[in-house]
């Protein structure tokens, strides 16, 4: 015979501020959890976003990042003219070099606060190659002029970024022309502008990184061969989406231990929490619970309810939890990302999943708090109990 | 004077919108040395008498004094100090604080005095001699039959060397071999200790090992068998 | 104290809960320590710094290197006493997992600029002496395995190509914010093999006096403003804490994430005194019969509730400094000198009389305001 859940249900609600105060630890725990993890997903998702499989990124061999690596003007002519590289509508080989520094720029709240922001030159192919790219206001940079398209993460953390505003760097100003948005991946958080213009103020005559679409999509291994066989160049040839990928891994670890370990110590706590909760729920209903016994219910059964009302009551707490996890959804927020040492913004992202696996924590908490009282109810004699 | 005068003492409660009057001037003594037992059915007033005369509630009117002190007027701050002085008090149902010994529940009434370790572990030893407890101060209340519980309640009772011992049903969930135990000792108290004792009981049997008996029905005393004033 | 029984009685009472309540307090007060010296130590970082060096980088960016001839301008600015100069290296040893920082630097100077790295003397000769050699933090020794005398190859990620040192000497910071897993290398190698590019990451300039800092600071880059490579110039306290604001919002996470810990445990905590509180109803009524005061039934309670949130409190504080110290945590590099400070003790202690307060004070009132004739019906 199984107890009705109905009588759980009831007996919560006859110790309602017992209850709410266990579930809203649970709560708390879950809310955290979600957060923490809502952050590390955000950073992982705005990473992974930023490149695509269809996309190969050349850099120097030996470099670990776009920062640190140095392409001579010929490499780009050798890659274009590979049989593995795509071609536009306009016959031409999408092949993009670009030019990659970083500059500090004063925030918007705190000019003390500097970030050091990705300038990246560009060839007018880069809006072609680089995927998720869309133009959402104002007009591309003009061939020439000291012009530069900013990211749309950066209009509202940086000052000076407004459409026809001017910028100061390098030793020089730029006109804002226009910003851009990239599908809420890395590329939203940097500055393009001209190769031809940032080469002279920068680092002269060299790129950072060359970046082509692959005729193939299924042939990046010959592609990758081909290249780094080459003897006239030394480069490392990466899928851009597993580079982007790589670069967030440190972050990402941290990020990922940070959140295992806050919420792991915390849900120790709650758990504490819910076991107190139930011992002494179940001393005070000793009683009845002889009665359950004497009708008939199979000591089991008896466990198996307890079980459930605990798992009740942190079904609750998750649920809070979830919703006070969710308005965090869609924050911005920004550090840097100590691979490429730029900084990037990202949001946090709750997604249905992570909302799931809240209440499915939730629930674990409470099946492991009420484990042990659920035993000592079980196994109460009802001469005992009935004293 | 006696050692307990009642002077006509009005008390009534507030239960729900209603007032339910428990005594109407009632006017009543315990002399010193006495060993009374009060009687009635329940809801005549008795444990509520008891209660007004341990200062543990006040009357709605009247006056009670308890050895020339008007316990009716005092703060609940002065009652609880007079309380630890003069009054011992034992429930029906055992009273002990499970999470104590015998001993250390005997102790509780010295802690509030001023009185060093020695002198109150002498005072707690001759409380549990009398009670002929001794061979189990440091068992813990679960270790302990009925009946010695209720004498570790009554040696707490007493240990301070109070005033007045008041008792309210202590019998009540004892057997008959534990009721005699109790109340023989409450006896042996009253003769030799020349302590006095004020008994609630609904049991005639406990009633006549009392010196005198005092019966309360709806709040006014009916019927007086020995010397009361 | 004669009291001190009855309060230990009535922790006994349910040990389990007592425990469990004191091991969440416990566990929520390390969490605190542990997310309030994350942020204490990265303030730390940013504090760092000598107040008579200054740090020139290009102004472009830090990215940038500057023209190496600039040395000998920098030492002809009034105020100047020495002039060292340094550049990132960013190798990476064996399959880079392990992060630490190496530089390039002028070694003789730059020691002389940084009493802060404390090497035995026989060793620094050795080092200086010898320009393929390495200095070590002592960190590393233990972190790869390296002994002094020893080969190392690291992989250049900027400069590319195998590089090999061997360490001759190994190095104890007396302040932990420079970190003690730090490998430094000669300028003079590092320039030779890059085809004497003659170029610096950046400068530290030692000055006479504090408070000619900002003047200081102006002529340098007002020497350099129209070249080429300009300058920015400043206190190595403001370079310093550059670094730290790139971390971003960290402080504000671990903040708001150390509130809701607190917050959470403070539930259970208050949650379990409720319930022992509603349990002992009876026992109160008796204690008052006794002629225990409202007062003093009061201060019992609160006893309880303080000695529940002072053990954890002891317990959990006292790991988080007792752990982090022996095992000389810092965070993989990133948060170097990471130490509970004394400040982050006492504002978890603050916590947990806080937390006392807090869960112990509804059930100390309703004892000491328990209507005796009312509570005594229970008895019976």
């Amino acid at each position: 015979m199984k107890i009705p859940i109905l009588y759980n249900v009831r007996s919560v609600m006859q110790r309602p501020f017992s209850t709410a105060l266990t579930a809203l630890g649970v709560g708390l725990v879950v809310a955290v959890f979600i957060g923490m993890l809502a952050l590390a997903n955000g950073f992982r998702v705005a990473l992974a976003r930023t490149g695509s499989d269809a996309n190969v990124l050349v850099l120097r061999k030996g470099s670990d990042s776009e920062l640190s690596s140095g392409l001579p003007r010929d490499v780009a002519s050798m890659i274009a003219a590979s049989p593995h590289v795509a071609t536009g509508a306009d016959g031409r080989p999408l092949v993009s070099p670009e030019v990659y520094v970083l500059v500090p720029l004063a925030k918007i709240f705190d000019t003390t606060q500097v970030a050091n922001v990705v300038a990246r030159g560009v060839s007018e192919q880069a809006w072609n190659v680089r995927q998720n790219i869309q133009v959402v206001a104002g007009q591309r940079p003009a061939s020439g002029r000291s012009e530069v398209c900013v990211g749309q993460r950066l209009t509202s953390r940086f000052p000076h970024t407004g459409v026809g505003e001017t910028m100061h760097f390098a030793g020089r100003d730029w006109t804002v022309v226009c910003h851009f948005t990239a599908a809420g991946s890395a590329f939203e958080s940097e500055i393009w502008g001209e190769n031809e213009q940032f080469m002279p103020v920068f680092r002269g005559e060299v790129f950072q990184s060359i970046t082509f679409r692959l005729k193939d999509a299924g042939a990046f291994d010959e592609a990758r061969r081909a290249l780094m066989d080459d003897r006239r160049m030394t480069v490392d040839v990466h899928r851009e989406s597993e580079f982007y990928a790589q670069q967030s891994q440190l972050l990402g670890l941290i990020l990922g231990y940070l959140a295992f370990g806050i919420t792991s110590i915390m849900a120790v706590g709650a758990v504490f929490g819910a076991i107190n909760t139930m011992y002494a729920a179940i001393a005070a209903r000793s009683a009845e619970i002889a009665v359950l016994l004497t009708i008939g219910f199979k000591p089991f059964s008896i466990l198996t309810s307890f079980l459930v009302e605990s798992a009740i009551i942190a079904t609750v707490g998750g649920l809070v939890g979830c919703l006070l996890a969710l308005p965090i959804n869609g924050i911005v927020t920004s550090t840097t990302n100590w691979a490429s040492f730029s900084e990037i913004a990202f949001s946090f992202r709750v997604t249905p999943g992570l909302l799931l696996w809240g209440v499915v924590f939730a629930v674990v908490m409470g099946v492991v708090g009420g484990f042990f009282p659920a035993l000592r109810a079980a196994r109460l004699q009802v001469i005992q109990a009935l004293r | 004077m006696a050692l307990v005068e009642i002077r006509k003492v009005n008390k009534s409660f507030q239960r729900d919108a209603q007032s339910i009057e428990v005594f109407q001037n009632l006017t009543l003594d315990f002399e010193a040395e006495s060993f009374t037992a009060l009687m009635g059915p329940s809801g005549s007033g008795k444990s509520t008498l008891l209660n007004l005369v341990a200062g543990l509630d006040r009357p709605t009117s009247g006056s009670i004094t308890v050895g020339g002190a008007n316990v009716s007027v005092m703060s609940s701050t002065q009652l609880a100090a007079w309380r630890a002085r003069h009054i011992g008090f034992v429930f029906q149902s055992f009273n002990l604080l499970p999470v104590l010994t015998a001993y250390q529940n005997v102790e509780l009434p010295l802690l509030l005095t001023g009185l060093s370790r020695k002198d109150r572990d002498e005072r707690i030893r001759i409380a549990l001699g009398v009670v002929g407890l001794d061979d189990r101060m440091h068992h813990y209340p679960r270790q302990l039959s009925g009946g010695q519980e209720q004498r570790t309640a009554i040696a707490r009772a007493i240990v301070g060397d109070p005033t007045l011992i008041l008792l309210d049903e202590p019998t009540g969930q004892l057997d008959a071999k534990s009721s005699q135990e109790v109340l023989a000792l409450l006896r042996r108290l009253n003769d030799e200790f020349k302590k006095t004792i004020i008994i609630v009981t609904h049991d005639a049997h406990a009633a006549e090992r009392a010196k005198s008996i005092l019966h309360l029905e709806k709040g006014d005393l009916v019927e007086k068998a020995g010397s009361a004033a | 104290m004669k009291y001190l029984p009855l309060v230990l009685a009535n922790l006994g009472r349910h040990k389990l809960r007592t425990v469990l309540t004191i091991a969440s307090v416990a566990l929520a007060l390390f969490l605190f320590a542990s997310l309030r010296t994350v942020v204490t130590t990265l303030a730390a970082t940013a504090q760092f710094g000598g107040a008579r060096r200054l740090v020139a980088t290009n102004s472009t960016g830090i990215v940038f290197p500057l023209p190496i001839a600039y040395a000998n301008r920098l030492k002809a600015v009034p105020g100047v006493q020495g002039v060292s100069w340094a550049n990132w290296f960013g190798g990476r040893y064996g399959d880079g997992k392990r992060f630490f920082a190496n530089f390039a630097v002028d070694p003789e100077s730059y020691l002389a600029m940084y009493p802060e790295i404390v090497i035995p003397p026989d060793q620094k000769e050795a080092f200086l002496h010898d320009r393929g050699s390495a200095l070590i933090g002592e960190r590393l020794l233990t972190q790869f395995g390296w002994k002094l005398g020893q080969d190392v190859t690291l992989q250049g990620t900027i400069f590319p190509g195998d590089w090999t040192f061997t360490i001759r000497a190994v190095y104890h910071p007396t302040d932990p914010v420079i970190g003690d897993d730090v490998l430094i290398f000669h300028h003079e190698m590092f320039d030779e093999r890059i085809g004497r590019a003659g170029i610096a990451g950046w400068f530290i300039v030692q000055i006479d006096n504090p408070d000619n800092a900002p003047a200081i600071a102006k002529s340098i880059d007002d020497l350099f403003r129209n070249s080429s490579a300009p300058t920015k110039t400043g206190t190595e306290r403001e370079f310093q804490s550059s670094f730290a604001t790139m971390w971003g919002n960290v402080s504000l996470l671990m903040g708001t994430i150390g509130l809701a810990v607190v917050f959470a445990i403070l539930l259970v905590t208050a949650n379990a005194m409720m319930m022992s509180a509603r349990e002992r109803t009876g026992e109160i009524a008796v204690l008052k019969t006794i002629g225990f005061s409202d007062r003093m039934l009061f201060a019992l309670v609160m006893v309880e509730a303080g000695a529940l949130a002072l053990s954890g409190a002891a317990i959990g504080l006292g790991g988080a400094k007792a752990l982090y110290q022996a095992t000389k945590f810092n965070g993989l590099g990133f948060l170097p000198g990471f130490n509970v400070t004394s400040a982050t003790l006492l504002l978890g202690a603050a916590v947990a009389v806080a937390l006392m307060l807090a869960s112990g004070l509804v059930p100390a009132m309703r004892a000491a305001r328990l209507p005796v004739v009312e509570a005594l019906r229970h008895v019976e």
